[in-house]
């Protein structure tokens, strides 16, 4: 099976000319596709210099250190969310499944509601929890035959109430000062949580270019027949992939928890709208297997910058929140191709 | 009445038709034969309207009709009734009828149902079918929802006053014969009214209903006959055109296959498609499967390829037993399927084709876990030169190659796979003729590397060129084998009768 090296050797004497044309490749620098493809990263700049300009306090160090810190949850959950939208798939659950990781966070590890203190291994605990939820999206999907859409929009209910419940319908405070330091200890002078977030970044880096899993996402995504043909097992991949979603969003939650000091049943709140944005405005299409990790993070930093921004010329949140929106339709509207859509649903 | 001249049409570089003149004149049914790809869709949407031509004209009554759309058309009173039935099957007949022209039943933006009931009741007494035009259409048999087709396109009539013309792509293929004596009823009944042009692969059938006969080939219209002064076989001799071409398929290379028998298969079946199939390919051999649509040969191919394992008999891959389950099964026993739908099943257009090479075994490229790029590059710049792939490199996306070279990507793909049984499903559809001579090259190629081919293609021609056997099947039985050696291949004519 193994065996790339069979050999086909080049037929005796082919006189005739091949008449099958090639179709000129446009690769050069500046070819459309290439601005296109670059384009979220433009915005990022133009969008840092004008702020920058409108109030130099921009650039501060101190602005910029809050900027990470205020990045490092939605970078985290944006890799998990760019692997199910390579898939084609979409995952509702994000929300859901960071309260629960909060919640089993800080009702394990030392906290003001129970007696428990098992430091890390709370942390361990929480992610295991989301990483469920994610095989039971994955599950659901694929054994159960429902759309990710529906699927995960249960699970994402599932999880907010599951965590309500045992929250007992309040909050409780997370007092155990190790976990704690993920948001208040420093390194470099950046918070833990940025270089947690950013080494969940390499890791999303590493898995969909060097792995197995990440090529067959790309696959699936791009065309799932051609995949299934190919061999692949579409219902592994996909469960695996929902699973390492999980996985993201599970370091994401206790980094939540760590920065908030708690849990409670708002903790995910606006995290899942500001996942997809990021990951679209990013340039990966929703349609799958175009785009990837590298896309998020600078959707990431545009989103980030953005609200950054907005604070700091004092705009309303309200107002922010619609420039949000616009954004997400905005960059759907630039970043596909949308003359060759020929049906929207 | 209605004429085409110079008509000509290319999708993405690859010609569908080439100066085709044809002509419609008033209370005639012009029948259009040829084989698949010759460009009979083609034309027929280019007068209906749905495509347009890069070249050439259409008049219509003398005057120059130009048509942007098929709403167009249906104003100039030509109507067609599609070869995918075009019916929304959750929808009611009645609804299906007067889509898009509800506004003659819609007064302040309310549909007026018991109104457009009545007129759909109208339409359908047209084609003389009885069925209830509040009806689901998913409830409706298929020949049902030919006559509801043909009634939709009839409903022109009370749109416009002039002659009609009706284009008929293909509309016998799912019916039965008593259905189509039915049809064809009407369509003699509706002469006074309309002019028809109908498609269909059905000589005997074209011939039937026909008063005048254009044959279609590769594109271009090679011949046109009064249906009176012409016999099937005949038509059937210009419509595939060139006499036995040796040289087009490669003959000389068609060398005798090795021993080793790759695959067997002893009173193979699959409930509701095909039984009672033996046959066994060997190494190097390359095994053709004739029949029409609904003969059963795709569904042969579909069980070895791993859609649907059979439900009887014994299957044997490379020696041991084997039942598929999924294609990922037949894959893991060096089964590779070169699919017809390249687009969709193929390939992964987005994807490089370094990338695609590797897909089905990526582990030849996987270093300690991780995929090695220079490996995988490397593997595919090899297959490149050796394949003659036209490409700039590896790391270019499929979706900017031609269709020939996608298709050498494809064969790649299982060679890099390991595969030693391949499954070519039209391995040559929508290609130009030059593309298709280096498919066969590579059919040769792969022969001498000892892989066991089953074939099955849209020509006759080119099953019997490339094989070395062709199993001719008919109703899900296995009617007729022929050998096919070098210089002694056999009579199309002969297949031909025992297809139908």
């Amino acid at each position: 099976m193994t065996s790339h090296s069979q050999t086909i050797k080049p037929p005796p004497a082919m006189g005739q000319p091949v008449t099958a044309a090639t179709k000129t490749v446009r690769s050069g620098w500046l070819s459309p596709a290439r601005l296109r493809a670059l384009a979220p990263l433009f915005v990022l700049i133009a969008l840092c210099i004008l702020i920058a300009i409108a109030n130099p306090n921009f650039l501060e160090t101190r602005n910029l250190v809050r900027l990470a810190n205020s990045a490092a949850v939605p970078l985290t959950i944006g890799m998990g969310m760019t692997f199910i939208i390579l898939l084609g798939s979409i995952d509702l659950s994000v929300e859901g499944a960071v309260a629960v990781t909060a919640m089993v966070l800080v009702l394990l590890a030392a906290n003001d509601a129970n007696g428990n203190d098992f430091g890390w291994f709370a942390a361990l605990a929480a992610v295991a929890a989301s990483v469920t939820m994610g095989l039971v999206n994955g599950l659901v999907q694929t054994k159960l035959r429902i759309p990710s859409f529906m699927a995960t929009l249960g699970v994402w209910f599932i999880g907010l109430g599951f965590s309500v419940y045992m929250l007992g319908g309040s909050a409780a405070r997370l007092t155990d000062g190790s976990l704690r330091s993920l948001a208040l200890a420093r390194f470099l002078g950046l918070p833990l949580a940025v270089w947690v977030a950013l080494g969940a970044f390499l890791v999303a880096l590493v898995v969909q270019n060097y792995t197995r899993l990440g090529r067959h996402i790309m696959a699936i995504g791009g065309g799932e027949e051609v995949a299934e043909l190919s061999g692949i097992k579409i219902t592994r991949v996909r469960i695996a992939a929902f699973a390492l979603a999980g996985l993201f969003y599970g370091v994401a939650g206790v980094l939540s928890a760590a920065q908030l000091g708690q849990a409670n049943a708002v903790i995910g709140d606006g995290r899942l709208f500001a996942a997809v944005t990021a990951v679209v405005v990013g340039g990966t299409a929703l349609t799958g297997g175009e785009g990837g990790v590298v896309n998020t993070l600078i959707g990431v930093l545009i989103v980030t910058v953005l609200s950054n921004g907005m604070i700091l010329l004092g705009i309303s949140p309200y107002v922010q929140q619609t420039v949000q929106g616009l954004m997400i339709i905005a960059a759907v509207a630039l970043s596909l191709d949308r003359t060759h859509l020929r049906i929207v649903k | 009445m209605l004429a085409a001249r110079h008509i000509s049409k290319a999708f993405v570089g690859v010609p569908a038709l080439r100066e085709v003149d044809i002509e419609v004149r008033p209370n005639e049914v012009v029948g259009l034969i040829g084989e698949n790809g010759a460009g009979k869709s083609t034309l027929m949407r280019i007068l209906a309207g749905t495509h347009q031509p890069d070249s050439g004209s259409l008049t219509l009554d003398g005057q120059p009709l130009r048509l942007k759309n098929a709403n167009d058309a249906v104003h100039h009173g030509i109507g067609m009734v599609f070869q995918e039935q075009s019916l929304l099957l959750n929808l009611s007949v009645a609804e299906n009828i007067y889509l898009g022209q509800e506004d003659e039943f819609t007064r302040f933006g309310i549909v007026n149902w018991r109104q457009m009931h009545e007129a759909a009741r109208r339409q359908l007494a047209k084609v003389g079918i009885d069925v209830d035009v509040a009806t689901r259409t998913s409830e409706l048999t298929f020949a049902a929802r030919q006559m509801v087709e043909l009634a939709k396109a009839l409903t022109l009539e009370e749109t416009t006053r002039r002659q009609l013309v009706i284009l008929l792509d293909e509309p016998t293929s799912v019916l039965a014969r008593a259905d189509i004596d039915v049809l064809f009823a009407r369509v003699r009944a509706l002469k006074s009214r309309a002019s028809f042009v109908f498609v269909s692969h059905r000589l005997d059938e074209v011939l039937e209903i026909s008063d005048r006969v254009y044959v279609m080939k590769d594109g271009a219209v090679v011949a046109e006959h009064e249906a009176k002064s012409v016999t099937a076989p005949e038509l059937h001799r210009i419509m595939v055109g060139r006499g036995l071409q040796t040289e087009y398929y490669k003959e000389p290379r068609q060398k005798p296959p090795r021993p080793e028998v790759m695959v067997e298969a002893s009173g193979l079946g699959v409930a509701g498609a095909f039984r009672n199939v033996d046959f066994r390919i060997h190494a190097g051999e390359v095994v053709g499967i004739a029949g029409v649509v609904g003969s059963g040969r795709e569904e042969v191919t579909r069980c070895i390829a791993g859609f649907e394992p059979q439900t009887e008999g014994e299957l044997t891959v490379a020696g041991a037993p084997a039942r598929f389950a999924t294609p990922g099964d037949a894959v893991k026993r060096s089964v590779g399927y070169v699919p017809r739908e390249r687009r969709i099943e193929g390939l992964v257009m987005f994807l490089s084709i370094a990338v695609n090479i590797t897909l089905a075994n990526m582990a030849s490229v996987m270093r300690g876990g991780a995929i090695d790029y220079g490996r995988e590059r490397a593997l595919a710049a090899d297959w490149i030169r050796r394949l003659r792939i036209k490409a700039p490199g590896p790391d270019i996306a499929c979706r900017k190659l031609s269709g020939g070279n996608q298709q050498k990507v494809v064969l790649a793909r299982w060679m890099t796979a390991g595969s030693r049984i391949l499954i070519l499903d039209h391995p040559t559809r929508g290609l130009d003729v030059g593309a298709k001579e280096e498919v066969y090259e590579l059919v040769r190629d792969l022969s001498e590397q000892g892989v066991a081919i089953l074939l099955i293609s849209d020509t006759l021609e080119e099953t019997i060129g490339l094989s070395h056997r062709v199993l001719v099947m008919r109703d899900g039985e296995i009617t007729a084998r022929f050998d096919a050696l070098p210089g002694k291949k056999p009579d199309q004519i002969d297949l031909l009768r025992e297809m139908v």
